[in-house]
């Protein structure tokens, strides 16, 4: 299991846009990919499971990646969150 | 005639028939269902019906307000296409026996207000979307085809709220306006008339018998006309021409350079009050800031802005103009522009009272606090500071001596800033119009501030009514003096400016080109016009 955390910088937050994004990036992916709000857990793969935190501008998450090659997967992440959000 | 009020979301003018979307029944049945299995499939027969015809709207969107703006249906897809909502449908149906339509009905409740209860204003608005899949799929169980504007003239649309997928399947060449009576300004009903730019209202609390009246919609009050009279309509029909001719204009003045024809090129800068109007110097294409007024970050507060504050303020500014100039004038407050916990006794001619540098130089920790939060923004782009009301060398000596300490303290911090950030001070007194020979040695441009200059000269106070009629802006001492400011600014090899409200005075363009004003700053939306009467000048 590989987890990082990341503060949104994105003034809108996860907004539809980069959810819907990042829902594609990944369910491209084979590992588990969570998302962790403060305690509220949705999963990357899911639309509802992202938009659904609510995750704000100037908030952190923690991305958890889970599976096989979570270490390649995990920076997959790393670098969509850096590049779009 | 009918004046209906709402929020505008997008300006413009638009007149033509009022069209009301009536809302089709959609009242959802419940039944009881037996064959669960059956009915479960119902369902994913239905979504995949759906899908295809999202991904025919997502291309539609894609040509008509490309991939971003489109980008909402593709999401639309990905929530049909979760397991929570599609499990939240299927275990509906087999818990309580009941058809799909009230099963996806239910689930799309549940999920919208998951929305609706986030607080966000943009998450709220997100409970749309999920209705508007719902109501898709239940449209699709339904077995009903999806609707379309009927009708061949344009119209202004009227709706309760529309939904993106409403929106988008119009034919755009027949939407004049949307107006909707719910909806926010986060909605993309909203978005997309910004996208497709005709004017948008939410928020208008109408009925239904205004449905094919004479219509006209005010996007700059939020009015929805209804029956205008033969007065009104040629009033709208001139903003309309207006419009259109400031759109030319902004298409064909955009990205030239403010030069003349024999080749005189002029710095064409726009005056702003606070960061959110750097967008609109930015739409207008300025080629830089000639006035930032400092006064937002002390008005509407309690207590003093801290260091801190004001820097963020100034460097979000700077970055946005991306390297072009951004002139900061330092806090003119006192006059016209009072401050509480400024503490200032009350004067009897504020205007030539305890105000703007005055107070600076009696009160330097809160001058010094301004110029750090400056200097610190000048690592991020190009700024220059600008000092109001100066009379007198010493003033400027004073200030220089000031700003000195404020460099060392920052550099013995270890904090970066442009060492080479250029200083100068509004010409907005005789005094220094009459002295500006010396001054011209000490700073490294002059910005005539035609208002105060204008009221000084002529002992004319701006805001007695009662002097309007002998109140000449053209006046020759005050045409005479600029003059003066601008020949003894080029002896000393600086530049000169105009940041009044003259700067903006197209009969008087050519005139200033003439003088050799080397700047003029003015409110964003004449920036284009000016550049037109600039480069028609030979």
């Amino acid at each position: 299991m590989v987890s990082f955390n990341y503060v949104i910088k994105d003034e809108l937050g996860i907004h539809a846009r980069p959810a819907g994004m990042l829902v594609k990036e990944a369910g491209a992916l084979t590992s588990e990919i969570t998302l962790d709000k403060a305690g509220k857990k949705g999963s990357a793969k899911k639309i509802f499971g992202v938009m659904g935190l609510g995750v704000k501008c100037g908030e952190e998450i923690t991305v958890t990646v889970e599976g096989d090659s979570e270490e390649a997967d995990a920076a997959v992440m790393k670098a969509f969150f850096e590049n779009n959000l | 005639m009918k004046k209906l009020t709402g929020k505008p979301v997008f300006s413009g003018t638009a007149i033509g028939r009022i069209s009301v979307l009536m809302k089709k029944d959609e009242s959802i049945k419940r039944a009881h269902i037996d064959d669960v299995e059956g009915e479960q499939s119902r369902v994913m027969t239905a979504k995949e019906q759906a899908q295809k015809e999202l991904q025919v709207l997502y291309e539609k969107a894609v040509q008509e307000v490309g991939e971003a703006g489109a980008m909402i249906f593709d999401v639309h897809q990905m929530m049909l296409d979760d397991d929570d909502y599609l499990d939240s449908i299927k275990n509906i149906i087999a818990l309580e026996n009941v058809n799909a339509e009230y099963a996806v009905a239910t689930t799309g409740d549940n999920f919208a207000a998951m929305f609706a209860e986030m607080d966000d204003e943009y998450m709220k608005a997100r409970a749309a979307d999920v209705q508007d899949i719902s109501s898709r799929l239940i449209r699709v169980l339904q077995g009903k085809e999806q609707a379309n504007m009927d009708g061949d003239d344009p119209v202004i649309v009227v709706a309760e709220d529309l939904a993106p997928s409403e929106t988008v399947q119009m034919d755009k060449s027949k939407v004049l306006a949307f107006v909707t009576r719910f909806g926010s300004s986060n909605s993309h009903t909203a978005i997309l008339a910004r996208t497709m730019n005709i004017p948008a209202l939410i928020t208008v609390d109408y009925d239904e018998s205004i449905n094919g009246k004479m219509g006209v919609v005010d996007g700059k009050t939020g009015w929805l006309i209804i029956d205008p009279d033969e007065e009104t309509l040629s009033h709208y029909r001139e903003e309309q021409r207006l419009e259109e001719e400031k759109r030319i204009l902004l298409r064909e003045m955009r990205g030239k350079e403010t030069v003349t024809k024999s080749g005189k090129k002029i710095k064409l800068y726009a005056n702003i009050g606070s960061p959110s109007d750097v967008a609109s110097v930015l739409q207008n294409d300025a080629d830089g800031i000639g006035l930032f007024r400092s006064e937002f970050i002390y008005l509407d507060k309690s207590n003093y802005p801290t260091e801190e504050e004001q820097f963020q303020a100034y460097k979000a500014a700077v970055q946005n103009m991306a390297g072009k100039t951004v002139i900061i004038r330092t806090l003119d407050i006192g006059a016209d522009k009072q401050v509480d916990y400024f503490g200032m006794d009350k004067e009897e001619n504020p205007a030539m009272g305890y105000r703007a540098i005055r107070i600076c130089l009696d009160r330097i920790d809160l001058f010094k606090t301004q110029l750090r939060a400056l200097f610190r923004a000048s690592a991020f782009g190009k700024v220059a500071i600008m000092y109001p009301m100066i009379i007198s060398v010493s003033e400027v000596l004073q200030i220089k001596k000031i700003v000195e300490e404020v460099k060392a303290e920052l550099r013995d911090m270890g904090i970066l800033f442009d060492e080479e950030l250029e200083q100068g001070i509004m010409i907005e007194t005789p005094a220094a119009a009459m002295i500006s020979d010396l001054l011209a040695k000490e700073v490294d441009f002059f910005s005539i501030g035609t208002n105060d200059l204008t009221q000084y000269t002529l002992a004319i106070d701006r805001q007695n009514a009662k002097l309007d009629p002998i109140y000449d802006a053209h006046h020759e001492a005050v045409l005479r003096m600029i003059q003066m400011v601008v020949d003894n600014a080029h002896k000393e090899g600086i530049w000169a400016g105009i940041c009044g409200e003259l700067g903006a005075d197209q009969e008087l363009t050519e005139r200033f080109v003439e003088m050799g004003v080397d700047e003029l700053s003015v409110t964003p939306t004449f920036v284009l016009p000016i550049r037109k009467v600039i480069r028609d000048i030979e």
